[in-house]
């Protein structure tokens, strides 16, 4: 998979207070359901799952289905107890992963 | 096809057919997709009220292949009072579950914002079920020009 882009409306907060995560990956989420111009189906290969932890606890995960755009596309919110590492993780159809983590510090 | 290579045209033909060829033509697979199974297995059975989480979606989508979807559910997010999880459920596409997410009160607001497909116009739901077990639903029709093959 492609690396993904993660982008953090602020790294640096004050207890209590939620950052907006936005992040995109370059996937074509093919959905098992189209046909390529010969007719046949195009195999289904597609990102399944999307995971944010804060120093190993669950924050937030999305269940992707086919049902999801291409290039899939999520905004979503945390709200770190303290400072630490923020970890992103996509896993697709085959297994594969991709990670990236980002610091924030709170005040 | 003229052998031009896969053009904007192709693609959309390609699209009108798998709305064609997915369970036989347009309100059939609304009966058939299973799509009220999903919900109730998601409720438990219970039935949900229908305020609390908002689903925000365009009344017209010109593009079934990438519409913008908004979804927010008022809850403090506190260890007993937080949204547990969320469904997204387009009733007329072939696959009708469309996304889950899962909540923790470290999230701090359940909000998300992405992009779906959708194969043809239809009612779009999300429900969310809370920490105590209690569920929330809203639903939005959304007009969807050129359908989305993908979905």
């Amino acid at each position: 998979m492609e690396r993904p882009r993660v982008r953090l409306s602020a790294s640096v907060i004050a207890t209590g207070e939620t950052i907006e995560i936005r992040t995109l990956i370059s996937h074509p989420m093919e959905s098992g359901y189209r046909r390529d111009a010969d007719g046949a189906v195009v195999p289904r290969k597609i990102i399944t799952r999307f995971r944010c932890e804060f120093e190993g606890r669950e924050v937030f995960t999305w269940e992707l289905r086919p049902g999801v755009a291409a290039n899939p596309y999520l905004q979503f919110r945390v709200r770190p107890p303290g400072s630490g590492q923020l970890a992103f993780t996509w896993t697709d159809d085959d297994g594969a992963e991709v990670s990236i983590s980002e610091s924030v510090t709170v005040t | 096809m003229t052998g031009t290579g896969f053009t904007r045209r192709q693609a959309l033909l390609a699209g009108a057919a798998f709305v064609l060829g997915a369970g036989t033509g347009p309100g059939t697979a609304r009966a058939t997709n299973g799509w009220q199974a999903a919900l109730s297995a998601f409720t438990d059975g219970l039935q949900p009220v229908a305020s609390g989480i908002t689903l925000d979606l365009p009344e017209i989508a010109e593009n079934g292949n990438m519409v913008p979807m908004t979804i927010r559910v008022e809850s403090p997010m506190t260890p007993d009072d937080h949204v547990a999880e969320v469904i997204v459920i387009a009733t007329d596409n072939p696959e009708p579950e469309v996304s889950r997410f899962r909540f923790t009160p470290l999230a701090g607001r359940a909000e998300v914002v992405t992009r779906i497909r959708l194969a043809r116009s239809q009612e779009v739901i999300a429900a969310a079920r809370m920490a105590d077990g209690s569920t929330r639903i809203d639903r939005r029709q959304v007009s969807v020009i050129v359908g989305g093959c993908g979905a």
